[in-house]
């Protein structure tokens, strides 16, 4: 047997260190699964947008997507299931130098969660939603829910999707989000660059990132493997800023239209009513 | 207007005649309460109401939610920014919020929950009185937690006890409910507000030491841990999942054990520090009535009638309705032949006295099914069958 001898360059430093909890490493994520990709994008971008880490709050429902706040090493919460969003206004009212993030799964934002979605983005809430989409409910097993595509099977859709899924951008532009865009898994330069828009963007922003699932997801649609998912996004991505989000609802052989949708200024936000409210009601007092 | 004035608005000391719901959300503001999340909901609604109106003048806020679910999960984020917070609703918005008081419980987050109870199941009788979501307050969110309830039986009362909801939210770190009804909620009484430096406050207690020494969920004797707040650059961990003193997720039946027994524990073990009754000519007594809320008023009516036939009896309050006064009880049963609990619903502290009286006395329930009050002569009857 030759002994070859081998030297390893070892660093005990990352780029993210003290952005992560060390101790929490490794994460729960299966092989394949692209939400450790995320995780970094995300923290790149937090810091490329100039961020003071001890103002960003992130805040997580429950699912796989939702366990990343956890293993962010800034002030982070793991709420209940479909309730990230409320919390988060409730924890940004408080300091309105707060950047609230919520991180979260499709499942929990807009099965469970919808409702607070939709008032949260109808009442420009400042805070940044992050869903990444993983078609189906992963942590429990590959389950359908309200993004799989007609046709795609899952344990609760043997035979297949039967319902129209939410078209997420659609849904965000059309209940008053002033930031939406959508990227998979792969565009993790674009991707970064979105984030840190939404991320300087006053009022309620959105993206959401298709990721890969090729666990409960992939297996059952002839994508086994997290490779095969990124392969069929980049076959299948076409780019177009701007796109109307009416025409970027998704389809079982694609085309999956990603950009950036809308970016639009001007619209007062929950902090500029609420800080307008202290002036009217301190002016009331006054006048009494 | 200054900080300093907005400080005075905080405390609308004087004399007042108003109603409970209005005592209550005045209290809430004296006891330092800047951030309400809520939604409409009869017979609570005057307290949203008249936060909506109060909070602003003071650099507080107020939104109105969608629901009751986003309502509770919204103060628990307030908490975490290190507001104190609250919410106010009745049974229906209750039962939405109890998966939340959960999360409240499991995380020892540090907020107030008004119910102003009304005639249930379901939709029931939204405009009248009710005292069924006594058990549910106890019991209403699963796994297993030590709630602090709280039950005024006056206006004066609303105000001065929310201010003790608050104090022990702080003190203890969780969600405490306040109990009212639909008649004190709605009746007018006088109400003294006291002056600010005469109210005692009691906030959370917040780590000094390093960031990297800081273990969230280590607590001291007390059983309650030190709480950092989002911002103060401690890293704030927070998870519904089982967790260790780090705060990180531990599943496994060593981490429940520790968690889940010292969030019970430090209610259990702190209780007679907790739990407040009022006591009133039972010294003598050889019948016992046992109320809360308004039952307790009409109770305490039957006492005074009773008295001048000559039979002794008297009545236990209940301040606290959680923890329970098992040991008081059961001393109780010591004493008297028969207890007597006009309660407003088909039996539900009655039988947690039974359980604490351990069967050496008779109780007896008075049970309305909602939407009315004892009258002082029902209860009299039954006094008289006992004497």
């Amino acid at each position: 047997m030759v002994e070859e001898k081998i030297e390893l360059i070892e660093s005990h430093e990352h780029p993210l260190d003290g952005y992560l909890r060390k101790g929490r490493i490794p994460h729960i994520f299966c092989p394949g699964c692209s939400l450790g990709s995320i995780t970094t994008v995300i923290v790149d971008a937090i810091l490329a947008a100039g961020l003071d880490p001890k103002k960003v709050a992130v805040v997580s429902g429950i699912g796989c997507t939702g366990r990343i706040s956890g293993y962010l090493n800034f002030d982070s919460f793991h709420t209940t299931h479909g309730r990230a969003i409320p919390f988060a206004i409730g924890l940004g009212i408080t300091d309105p130098e707060r950047k609230v993030i919520v991180i979260s799964g499709d499942g929990d934002l807009f099965a469970i969660g919808g409702n607070h979605f939709i008032h949260a983005a109808r009442r420009n809430a400042d805070i940044t939603v992050i869903c990444v989409n993983n078609f189906n409910y992963g942590m429990t097993g590959g389950q359908v829910g309200p993004t799989s595509y007609i046709g795609q099977f899952q344990t609760t859709a043997p035979y297949g999707a039967v319902e129209e899924p939410f078209n997420l951008p659609d849904l965000a532009t059309s209940c008053g989000a002033v930031y939406v865009a959508r990227w998979t898994a792969l565009d993790v330069r674009r991707m970064k660059d979105s984030l840190v828009e939404a991320l300087s963007k006053k009022g309620f922003s959105f993206v959401e990132v298709l990721g890969s699932c090729p666990t409960t997801y992939g297996r059952r649609n002839q994508l086994a493997e997290g490779k095969m998912i990124l392969e069929f996004y980049k076959d299948h991505t076409e780019l177009q800023h701007g796109a109307d989000t009416r025409e970027v609802g998704i389809e079982k052989d694609g085309p999956l239209i990603v950009g950036k949708f809308v970016d639009i200024e001007g619209r007062p936000t929950l902090t500029d009513h609420l800080l307008d409210l202290q002036k009217r009601g301190r002016a009331s007092v006054s006048k009494e | 207007m200054s900080k300093e004035e907005a400080e005075l608005l905080e405390v609308m000391t004087g004399k007042h005649f108003v109603t409970g719901n209005i005592a209550v959300a005045e209290g809430s503001l004296a006891a330092g309460c800047k951030f309400f999340g809520g939604y409409p909901i009869t017979p609570s609604s005057e307290i949203a109401e008249h936060m909506a109106r109060r909070l602003p003048q003071i650099n507080g806020h107020f939104v109105q939610f969608e629901d009751e679910i986003a309502s509770i999960a919204s103060i628990l984020g307030a908490s975490w920014g290190g507001s104190k917070s609250m919410t106010a609703t009745s049974g229906p918005g209750y039962s939405l919020m109890v998966e939340n008081i959960g999360l409240g419980m499991m995380t020892e987050t540090p907020c107030v929950i008004v119910n102003v109870q009304r005639g249930g199941p379901s939709t029931g009788l939204p405009t009248l009185v009710g005292q069924q979501d006594v058990m549910q307050t106890k019991w209403g969110s699963h796994g297993d937690y030590e709630p602090i309830v709280i039950s005024p039986s006056t206006v004066q009362e609303s105000f001065d006890l929310v201010i003790s909801a608050f104090n022990f939210s702080e003190q203890y770190r969780l969600p405490v409910t306040f109990l009212m009804d639909e008649t004190i909620g709605h009746m007018s009484e006088k109400l003294v507000i006291p002056a600010k430096e005469k109210i005692k406050i009691v906030n959370r207690k917040k780590p000094t030491v390093p960031p990297e020494e800081y273990l969230p969920y280590k607590a001291g004797k007390d059983l309650v841990p030190l709480m950092a707040i989002a911002g103060d650059g401690y890293r704030v961990m927070m998870t519904g999942l089982t967790h260790d003193e780090r705060g990180y997720p531990e599943i496994s039946a060593e981490a429940q054990e520790k968690n889940v027994r010292r969030i019970n524990d430090k209610i259990r073990k702190n209780k007679k520090k907790i739990i407040k009754t009022e006591e009133y000519k039972l010294d003598d007594a050889d019948i016992a009535l046992i109320s809360f809320g308004t039952s307790a008023r009409a109770a305490k009516g039957s006492v005074n009638r009773a008295r001048k036939k000559g039979i002794k009896v008297g009545l236990l309050r209940l301040i606290t309705v959680w923890p329970f006064p098992d040991e008081r009880i059961d001393l109780l049963a010591d004493q008297v032949k028969k207890i007597i609990v006009p309660e407003i619903n088909y039996g539900q502290i009655t039988r947690e006295i039974e359980r604490s009286s351990h069967g050496k006395t008779e109780v007896k329930g008075i049970f309305k099914l909602g939407g009315a009050i004892h009258t002082p002569e029902e209860i009299l009857k039954e006094i008289e069958k006992g004497k």
